[in-house]
């Protein structure tokens, strides 16, 4: 378990000031001044050296993300986006960091903007984030009246301005590049890669997307040392995790926890185990709802890192722990994420657009057993046509979850089509 | 230049380029929907999936990039897999309606889906529908057969540069419409029916009304505007249907305009299809010996001088040069082509072209418009400005009336005076004209058409010269021709000889008596009231105001009837074909002046179209070399003297009417009525609009 010394997000719980006096006196803002005073490279390598990997879902090591970014700046400016569009189903991590630890973010965007050479950062917030907005805005006001923003930040020399853009509440929006889109004014639909954000990102220069999270732990990670970090969780999972625990659990929370603890224990230690005791477990989504869900028995072993859940085909995810107990009817659970998928779609090609329609409407149909036990592959061959073959990553975000349905549960599928079956043939 | 292997074959290509590209070098077909090699890739409609070694998924070949060693395979299990996939989901809420669908034929869905497609559907969910929209009177809507391809929204905001079209709404439930009380009023929406790849925009004026396979497609020219588009025209029996563009990179790309395209129902309407003679005030229908007999009375023993012919802006080279041998053989000088009294002189040929090229002005880094709306006088050139002004540092100046060129532009002045103070160097634009190391400019014919005209063509001149727009392997200096005859008509010297008439002057004396016979050939935009008491013979397609006032009638061929000359504005020589017969005893024009001086007792000294084409080519080297353009010498024109007062003005009034084919075409009409057609102002609606 997590010594608390170890813990990045002291305030995660809001229960201290989250103003710049107490933020400060847990630590932020300590140094700022000496970490840039470090250089780029310095910054980089050691972001690197941490293992950091980003934490919005995809895991991509944020050091060797930052070193994409051209080295000096030519006549196209350099930006940093901050991805504060949360809307995956089950997560609500970065509501709470930018809540209750607004200026770690801020700190972070100083410095990730001053490693990738920019000299803005935007925060593209989720737009139902009313408070946090709010939070994020008076955070950015104190931090600049502190001379810790604005020109000449920190004393460092260098000039970075921080921006709090509110979204419009399409999921969608929280893609990279349908983010860029959305922040550019235009609707939000993700952009075809390459050219990667990096490269032509925002207004076509060079662009960082980062997850709130990535962000937000960089000063404690480049002030606690890469070593430090590194420690923390498994090897190539290193370092520590929110993460947000939510379903049939006796205490539904956020907690921050190495990288590779073992979800049961995640479960039993911090959430108050599964309602009604560990063996009324059905199954858990281990990553909000994009990842394919875990049965019992896959619970019981599996460890919460990125290598271990893709060893189990699912994945960390954002790290939302989805947990349904015996009383869950999963498949209505999966066609209501089916939904969400189709409603979510931003329609702009072809797979996603019309497969998530057909899936959700089978799916609605298997709810009740209306259907024929040859659709279940059906179900499942029309998930594969939509994953892989989308522009961005919604169509496998949606052919996920029915996949790990099917793989996991396609017994109860078959029993409600015979049963509907049988109940037909007895009138 | 990274080398790539597809499908085992290996290619070298240009860096930047994507895999459907050098595929298509190749010559290996990769099916697609939404990509469009004149449009802003989309990599939407996931078609053209290719599997690429050392990637973990099918890329889009349309916008992958190619990359050295690359090693690309178009046709295996997974990639065929995965094209049936999208083809299953592009059909799922697509109507199969194509035995009634206007595309059916011509259709990439239905192409595709043959190679592509299951025998059967596996959704029994529900089919969505869509509502249909209004484009107004020219694209039919059919929005359930929408595949959200957006090569229409591509095409509309980057090429024709009236960005009104979008996708609205997000997932199954997105619609591609226009926006919110916006009409589709580009000059060139016609061209979203051919890039719509299945039949959700198709031919409104023509729906319902072909098979695509009934077509006899005849490869032709347009000449509903002077840039002389290549053009394929549609024809079932002896009715033409439709009107396509061609590709021709040199002078339309694949574009064509709204009335080029859609005008061709004029062709059936107000058409001359018998000869006519007025008797007693009223016109009666002869046969052609009696028409012939008529003019050939009156004629008898009239002075050459008495004699005068004016040609239209559709006239063709055979029939132009046949008037002008038999008007030299009847001792008359008074003929002329410019019906608008355009102050161009036929003897230094780079004075009346637009020696440029429609496709080099994508060279030019400046250019100044003078008096001219190319939106409305010839959208297709506008579309090759607009694409350069794209690209970027491109100046672009306008003297005239202030409107929207779908491009931007400084607005530098209403009057001829500021021409004078640019040509003088004494306006900042002369610098910017100078700087430039290409620069261009456009003179339309709304200036040149003014009492001052050759002032102005003077003064351009003088720009040109001053500025550098003349220099080795580059001629900047530009006229804007609206009429598809004109140029023809300059090459041949269809100019009053010396001591004749213009077109003023032949009014004048008609007026006053000097002129006693007119010929006019298929000119209806001149002021026939001025023609007094002369004998009028007319030589045209349609009852339009000449054949009103006329004496004779001589009906003739349109250019879809006939097989004839037109040099467009760059001076490039192109022939049309016979695509349908002419209606009724309607002949060929040139045929018509040969049994014409016959009849006068003057035989011309040739009897068939290879005849003409030979004289043709005697009177100017152009007409020899068909197809092409060769760089006019440069020389001195122009005159001297002061500028008058008003604005510039374009002489295109109503974009939609500007012949007698197009203001007799009921298409033409409903669009005048949709959209106004205004160039120079807006048509403001009258009580008889209801």
């Amino acid at each position: 378990m997590l010594r608390d010394s170890d813990r990045i997000f002291t305030n995660l719980y809001g229960l201290h000031d989250w103003r710049l006096a107490g933020a400060r006196a847990r630590g932020d803002w300590d140094g700022t001044k000496e970490i840039l005073a470090k250089g780029r490279d310095w910054i980089i390598e050691e972001m690197k050296n941490s293992g950091l990997r980003g934490r919005g879902g995809a895991g991509f090591p944020t050091g060797v993300k930052w070193s994409f970014m051209p080295k000096t700046e030519g006549p196209r400016p350099h930006y940093l986006v901050i991805n504060a569009d949360e809307g995956e189903p089950g997560t609500c991590k970065d509501r709470e960091m930018m809540r209750f630890d607004p200026h770690k973010l801020i700190e972070g965007a100083l410095i990730a903007s001053f490693a990738i050479g920019a000299h803005a950062a935007y925060i593209y917030i989720r737009g139902e984030f009313v408070r946090e907005a709010e939070h994020l805005n008076y955070a950015i006001d104190e931090a600049r009246a502190a001379g810790l923003l604005g020109p000449n930040a920190c004393g460092s020399g260098w000039d970075c301005e921080v921006y709090v853009h509110r979204g419009a509440g399409a999921y969608i929006c929280g893609e990279e590049s349908a983010l860029i889109e959305s922040l550019e004014g235009k609707k939000g639909q993700p952009r075809l890669k390459p050219p990667f954000p990096a490269g032509v990102g925002l207004y076509g220069c060079p662009t960082t997307v980062n997850n709130v999270e990535s962000i937000a732990v960089a000063p404690t990670i480049l002030r606690r040392g890469a070593s430090w970090f590194a420690g923390l969780g498994k090897p190539n999972n290193t370092g520590t995790k929110v993460f947000c625990i939510s379903g049939h659990v006796n205490t539904p929370c956020n907690v921050e926890e190495e990288m590779g603890i073992p979800l049961k224990d995640l479960i039993e230690k911090h959430a108050g185990g599964v309602r009604g005791g560990w063996d009324n477990l059905l199954a858990i989504i281990p990553g909000g709802s994009s990842v394919p869900m875990l049965n019992k028995q896959q619970c019981e072993e599996v460890t919460m890192d990125f290598d271990a859940l893709r060893a189990m085909r699912s994945g960390l995810g954002t790290a939302a722990v989805i947990v349904m107990d015996k009383s869950t009817d999963l498949v209505r659970g999966i066609a209501r994420l089916s939904k969400f998928y189709w409603h979510e779609s931003c329609g702009q090609c072809t797979p996603c657009r019309e497969g998530t329609g057909w899936m959700y409407r089978m799916m609605q149909r298997m709810v009740t057993g209306n259907a024929e036990l040859s659709e279940i592959d059906l179900l499942e061959e029309i998930s594969r046509q939509i994953e892989g073959h989308t522009i961005c990553a919604l169509g496998d975000a949606a052919a996920w979850p029915v996949q790990g349905l099917i793989r996991t549960f396609r017994p109860e599928l078959e029993r409600r089509i015979k049963e509907r079956q049988a109940k037909i043939q007895a009138a | 230049m990274p080398k790539l292997t597809i499908d085992g074959r290996e290619i070298e290509v240009e860096a930047g380029m994507t895999i459907i590209q050098a595929a298509d070098q190749l010559g290996i077909e990769i099916p697609r929907f939404c990509y469009h090699e004149r449009l802003a890739i989309a990599g939407n409609c996931r078609m053209c999936l290719v599997e690429v070694e050392k990637m973990p998924k099918p890329v889009a070949s349309c916008a992958m990039p190619v990359g050295e060693g690359m090693v690309v395979k178009t046709n295996t299990p997974v990639v065929r897999k995965a094209r049936q996939g999208v083809m299953e989901f592009l059909l799922l809420n697509h109507p199969l309606d194509c035995p009634i669908c206007d595309q059916g034929g011509e259709c990439d869905l239905q192409d595709q889906a043959m190679a592509y497609g299951a025998d059967k559907g596996r959704c029994q969910e529900g089919k969505r529908a869509v509502p249909d929209k209004d484009y107004g009177p020219l694209v039919q809507t059919m929005m359930t057969r929408c595949i959200q391809c957006t090569r229409c929204v591509r095409f509309i905001s980057e090429i024709a540069g009236t960005p009104v079209l979008g996708g609205l709404g997000r997932g199954e439930h997105l619609e591609i419409t226009r926006y919110v009380g916006a009409a589709v009023s580009s000059e060139l929406s016609g061209n979203l029916i051919d890039l719509c790849p299945v039949g959700a925009l198709t031919n409104k004026p023509a729906s319902y009304t072909y098979r695509s396979w009934e077509l006899k497609k005849t490869e032709s020219i347009d000449v509903m505007d002077a840039l002389g588009a290549a053009i394929r025209v549609d024809t079932r029996g002896n009715e033409v249907i439709r009107v396509l563009p061609r590709v021709n990179e040199d002078v339309n790309e694949e574009w064509l305009s709204d009335r080029s395209r859609f005008a061709v129902d004029g062709l059936k309407r107000q058409r001359l299809d018998r000869p006519y003679v007025r008797k007693d005030g009223k016109l009666a229908a002869v046969t052609w010996p009696e028409a012939l007999a008529a003019i050939a009375d009156r004629l008898k023993g009239m002075a050459g001088s008495k004699i005068a012919a004016i040609a239209g802006d559709q006239a063709d080279a055979e029939a132009m040069v046949a008037y002008k041998d038999l008007l030299t053989a009847l001792g008359s000088v008074n003929l002329d082509c410019r019906q608008d009294g355009a102050a161009l002189d036929a003897s230094v040929r780079a004075s009346y072209l637009f020696n440029s090229t429609a496709a080099g002005i994508e060279q030019a880094d400046a250019l100044l418009i003078i008096g001219s709306n190319p939106r409305k006088e010839n959208p297709v050139l506008n579309a090759r400005i607009r694409k350069r002004w794209q690209k970027g540092g491109f100046k672009i100046g306008r003297i005239g009336h202030k409107g929207d060129l779908t491009y931007k532009y400084e607005h530098l002045g209403e009057t001829a005076s500021v021409l004078k103070d640019i040509a003088d160097g004494k306006h900042p634009f002369f610098e910017v004209l100078k700087a430039a190391s290409r620069p261009a400019l456009i003179i339309g014919q709304g200036a040149l058409s003014r009492a001052d005209g050759a002032v102005l063509l003077g003064l351009a001149r003088k720009l040109a010269d001053s500025a550098g727009l003349v220099k080795d392997g580059w001629n900047g200096f530009n006229v804007l021709h609206t009429a598809a005859a004109r140029v023809g008509g300059l090459d041949l010297g269809f100019v009053p000889g010396k001591g004749g008439r213009d077109v003023a002057g032949i009014l004048d004396g008609a007026a006053k008596g000097d002129i006693s016979a007119v010929f006019l050939l298929g000119a209806d935009e001149i002021d026939m009231a001025g023609l007094g008491q002369a004998f009028v013979v007319y030589q045209g397609t349609h009852g339009d105001s000449g054949a009103h006032r006329a004496d004779v009638i001589l009906p003739a061929a349109a250019y879809t009837e006939k097989s004839a000359t037109y040099v467009n504005l760059e001076g490039r020589a192109q022939q049309t074909r016979l695509a349908v017969f002419p209606p009724g005893e309607a002949k060929e024009d040139w045929r018509i002046v040969r049994a014409l001086s016959d009849a006068l007792g003057k035989p011309l000294a040739y009897d068939s179209l290879k005849a003409v084409r030979e004289r043709l080519a005697k009177a100017s080297p152009a007409f020899a070399a068909i197809g092409e353009v060769a760089p006019a010498a440069w020389g001195a024109f122009g005159a001297e003297g002061a500028v008058g007062d008003g604005s510039l003005v374009s002489n295109i009034d109503n974009f939609y009417m500007t012949d007698p084919i197009s203001r007799a075409s009921k298409t033409m009409a409903e669009c005048t009525a949709a959209f106004g057609g205004g160039c120079n102002h807006k048509h403001k609606k009258t009580g008889t609009h209801g």
